[in-house]
């Protein structure tokens, strides 16, 4: 075994462990090490740079297996890993569909060869994603899974959903069921938030409510059976709220937002720019305060990138034919740190926190998240937080559908480290 | 102006104005016996027409005709598009044929700004899913300032479908540019949920609209919007705000009725009505060749992208 | 050239005008648009005070005929044409308030043929600067005036500028 690297001099930022101090961080057989394995070990100039729990990503799309041409496993953990993720979940919306273990178990085995990142593959609800029979999440949990979705749909009638969470309760009480949350009948033939912009733009609208329906449903159900739901990328102010007042009288659930809802509003699809259309949609300023807001004061528990790579004929179609999604897995940082951290909206512990320890227990992640202590497995990311850079390809990710295209960023990893091994130095993937 | 026409929005009112009163000479050189003059010899138009629309198709035809241009019909029936090629690479096709212009038609909103991004060509939008189509708004306003003498202060009713009319949105844009006061009639499910950037007034009332307009502006009403539960039934729709006889005898002494075309007898529009003669429903297909030319002759007749 | 100058030039092209096609039969004035309609309607003028009849005036504009479409930043601007007359078999007479290149007068014939066919078309100009790029003359004319290529000439009608003038600026 080698022996080991030690990142000296950096500022560590360990929301796990409520430290935020200047101190080295020795790495040495997969864990993090005592001062006493620093001797011999390969030094790393950490002065200037943030270390951190390694990130983790509740929602990635990897497409693998099926739509190969959009994203890999492989080329997906590369991008997570420049992008400083040790850990991401990998949604269910793959061909075939991961909703038995034979699926599962092969994401997981692609994950393994690529060695980059952990990858916690996401079972369906139902069966092929198809909204009426339950998908076997007995075998699934079995296999490790701990996330259920059938993103991009809500499940579609309350009285499935209310026996998903029934019957996942067999399976102790951490399972969750992650919903995207946006009534089918209000958003269908939808593109866009539905505002001043759509009517002015015609493009046909994906209103607020859609959201807001759902989410109220869902927590309606959550409270009732006791079970544990989880919101994907929410996008509208009401939903914070119903969150809020949920968490407030006990309802077990957690939320995500992803840090294009965080940064862009709808306006910025005046030029129907396709790699800003992405489901829930960009909606009005006032919802994208609100998403800041409830993730400083955490009702929004985690930031996810919903990273959903397409390939770019994908993109260049009419605005109405393109595909929703944008990547994220290589800006989410660089993102949060400009739009948030350093013009004061978000303390950067907090940032880290639901960028990183949240998720990661969220996912059951346990070898994630922090703390950053001796004995540990090694998951961290390295970043310069001042670092300026322009987002623009090449991306580690197959996808150049990213909404920040063209965009300055100020912060940007420098090494990630998974399970002590250095995946990515000086900013460049090294394997 | 600008180089291209994608939205009324790239107008200002001088430059409308402009459109009009060159449009106004070409209607000149439209009753002439030799309906045809040379200025843009030599230059090539295309007509990238990806939704069927046999009349706007030739009035833009005989436009760039008549201005001596050279003009290529290309639609989705038998070209590539059909077969699966994307819009850009299509654009790269047009772009390597030389198009000086295109005009395009696409059931998508947003494809001619689309369109800018891969061509030098100048784009004007012959219509653009339920997003704009300002050539219509343009004839629309000429045809007003030519039966009225003008356009500001102008009160002008658009009732019908406005959530899914292209030409709403452009006569609506185009109108509040020039002073006139808008007011949008039809069942509240088929008003843009929010109007407010628009200027414009909203009503559900066609007959308290009807005595204080000058124009009438209707507009086609699709029979499948009944399927898709935007109002019970065509007969409940014209009861409430279809343009009858009695209706029409609300308006104002030398008030208009207009339509883009084409009509839907019996539902928006009742067919004695469409045939009275403050029905201007025909003079709008005339105007509009004269308006393309001028449109034509504006933007292709300025060097491209040289505008001081 | 001062008001009076400019009266008396376009007395002398109607005297010309009469002499040259015998009379006023069949004779029909077509001014270019601008300045030239107006300097045609004072030549119909003279016509009438010399010989009695009335002489039909058009207006032409030749900016759908010119040759440089495209190459200048900005469309040109379109005037009004209005020539409420047969021009066939007609002795038209082209009124224009400077000839320069002949560019325009080519325009102005293009178009013309396109409106009937005239039994003979006439030039009649207010000056003429020289510099000429097509083969054309003019068949009467004010004044010749030497000009450098780069001069600005400005003929100034009363119709629109208030006031009779021809003024000549040179390059700067």
């Amino acid at each position: 075994m080698s022996m080991g690297f030690v990142f000296e001099g950096g500022r560590v930022v360990d929301p796990a462990a409520g430290v935020d101090d200047v101190r080295d961080v020795v790495v040495a057989g997969g864990l993090i090490a005592g001062p006493e394995a620093a001797e011999g070990a390969e030094r790393i100039d950490a002065r200037g740079l943030v270390i951190a729990p390694g990130l983790v990503d509740l929602h990635t799309h990897l497409r693998e297996p099926g739509d190969e041409h959009k994203e890999t496993v492989a080329t997906g953990t590369r991008a997570a890993a420049v992008g400083g993720y040790t850990a991401v979940a990998a949604m269910a919306n793959t061909q075939p569909v991961a909703d038995n273990a034979a699926v599962i178990q092969a994401v997981r085995e692609l994950a393994a060869a690529a060695g980059l990142c952990e990858v916690h593959p996401v079972g369906a609800i139902t069966k092929g994603l198809q909204g009426e029979q339950l998908a076997e999440m007995g075998e699934m949990v079995e296999a490790g899974v701990r996330v259920f979705s059938d993103d991009g749909h809500p499940v579609p009638t309350a009285r499935l959903l209310r026996n998903a969470l029934l019957y996942v309760k067999a399976f102790g009480g951490e399972v969750v069921l992650a919903e995207h949350a946006e009534d089918a009948s209000l958003v269908e033939g939808g593109h866009m938030h539905e505002g001043v912009l759509s009517a002015a733009l015609g493009v046909a609208g994906r209103p607020a409510e859609a959201e807001e329906i759902v989410v109220a449903r869902d927590l309606a159900l959550a409270r009732a059976t006791g079970g544990r739901i989880h919101l994907c990328h929410l996008s509208s102010a009401r939903s914070v709220e119903l969150v809020r007042r949920a968490k407030s009288e006990g309802v077990r659930v957690t939320a995500e937002v992803t840090p294009h809802h965080l940064t862009f509003t709808d306006e910025d699809l005046h030029t129907y720019e396709a790699n800003l259309k992405v489901n829930p949609p960009l909606r009005s300023a006032e919802d994208r305060d609100a998403l800041r807001a409830g993730l400083a004061d955490g009702t929004i528990d985690a930031i996810a990138t919903d990273h959903a790579p397409h390939a770019i004929e994908e993109k260049e179609a009419e605005f109405d034919r393109a595909p929703p999604g944008t990547i994220g897995l290589e800006t989410a940082l660089g993102a949060i740190l400009t739009e948030l951290v350093h013009p004061g909206r978000l303390p950067l512990s907090r940032a880290l926190e639901a960028l990183s320890t949240v998720p990661a227990r969220i996912l059951g992640a346990g070898d994630h998240g922090g703390p950053i202590e001796p004995g540990r497995p090694a998951n961290l990311v390295v970043f310069d937080p001042d670092h300026a850079w322009v987002v623009e390809p090449p991306f580690a990710s197959k996808g150049r559908n990213t909404a920040f295209l063209g965009r300055p960023l100020r912060g940007r990893v420098t090494h990630t480290v998974f399970r002590g091994a250095l995946v990515v130095a000086e900013g460049k993937p090294t394997r | 102006m600008n180089e291209h026409l994608l939205s009324m929005h790239d107008l200002s009112a001088t430059d409308v104005t402009r459109i009009l009163d060159t449009a106004e000479s070409f209607r000149e050189v439209g009753t002439r016996v030799i309906k045809k003059v040379p200025a843009l010899r030599g230059r090539t138009v295309v007509n990238f027409f990806l939704e069927n629309s046999t009349r706007t198709r030739i009035s833009f035809e005989l436009a760039a005709k008549r201005l001596s241009a050279d003009v290529i019909n290309f639609s989705a029936g038998g070209s590539s598009v059909a077969k699966g090629e994307s819009l850009k690479d299509t654009a790269l096709t047009l772009q390597a044929m030389g198009a000086d212009a295109i005009v395009i038609r696409h059931s998508s909103s947003g494809s001619p700004l689309q369109l800018t991004r891969w061509v030098d060509a100048h784009v004007l939008n012959a219509g653009d899913g339920t997003h704009e189509h300002p050539t219509q708004g343009l004839l629309d306003l000429y045809t007003m300032r030519e039966k009225l003498g003008r356009i500001e202060g102008l009160r002008v009713g658009i009732v019908g479908d406005v959530l899914h009319s292209r030409v709403a949105r452009s006569l609506s844009f185009g109108l509040v540019k020039m002073g006139a006061e808008v007011t949008l009639v039809g069942p509240p499910t088929l008003i843009p949920p929010d109007v407010s950037a628009w200027g414009v007034q909203v009503s559900y009332d066609i007959d308290g609209v009807l005595p204080k307009l000058d124009v009438c502006y209707v507009l086609r009403v699709q029979r499948e919007r009944q399927r898709l539960e935007y109002f019970p039934s065509v007969r409940e729709y014209a009861r409430l705000f279809g343009i009858t006889r009695d209706r029409v005898a609300l308006m104002p002494e030398g008030g208009l009725i207009m339509h883009p075309g084409p009509m839907n007898r019996g539902v928006e529009i009742d067919s004695d009505v469409a045939d009275l003669p403050r029905s201007v429903i025909e003079e709008q297909v005339t105007n509009g060749i004269a308006v393309r030319m001028a449109l034509l002759f504006l933007l292709l007749g300025g060097g491209k992208g040289e505008t001081a | 050239m001062q008001p009076d100058d400019v009266r008396r030039a376009l007395t002398r092209i109607a005297h010309e005008i009469l002499e040259r096609d015998k009379g006023a039969a069949d004779l029909v004035l077509v001014g270019i648009a601008d300045r030239g309609d107006d300097l045609a309607r004072r030549l119909a003028d003279e016509v009438r005070r010399i010989e009695g009849p009335e002489v039909p005036v058009g207006v032409l504009d030749i900016t759908f005929y010119r040759d440089d479409i495209g190459m200048r930043a900005d469309a040109p601007e379109v005037h009004e044409t209005r020539i409420p007359f047969d021009v066939s078999g007609k002795v038209v007479v082209l009124v224009d308030d400077v000839l320069f290149t002949g560019r325009t007068i080519r325009s102005a014939m293009d178009a013309l043929m396109d409106l009937g066919r005239p039994r003979k078309i006439q030039l009649a100009v207010l000056v003429d600067r020289g510099h000429r790029e097509l083969p054309i003359r003019a068949d009467f004319v004010g004044k010749n005036v030497p000009t450098g290529r780069a001069d600005d000439v400005r003929v100034l009608v009363a119709e629109l500028d208030g006031e009779d003038a021809v003024v000549v600026e040179g390059a700067r």
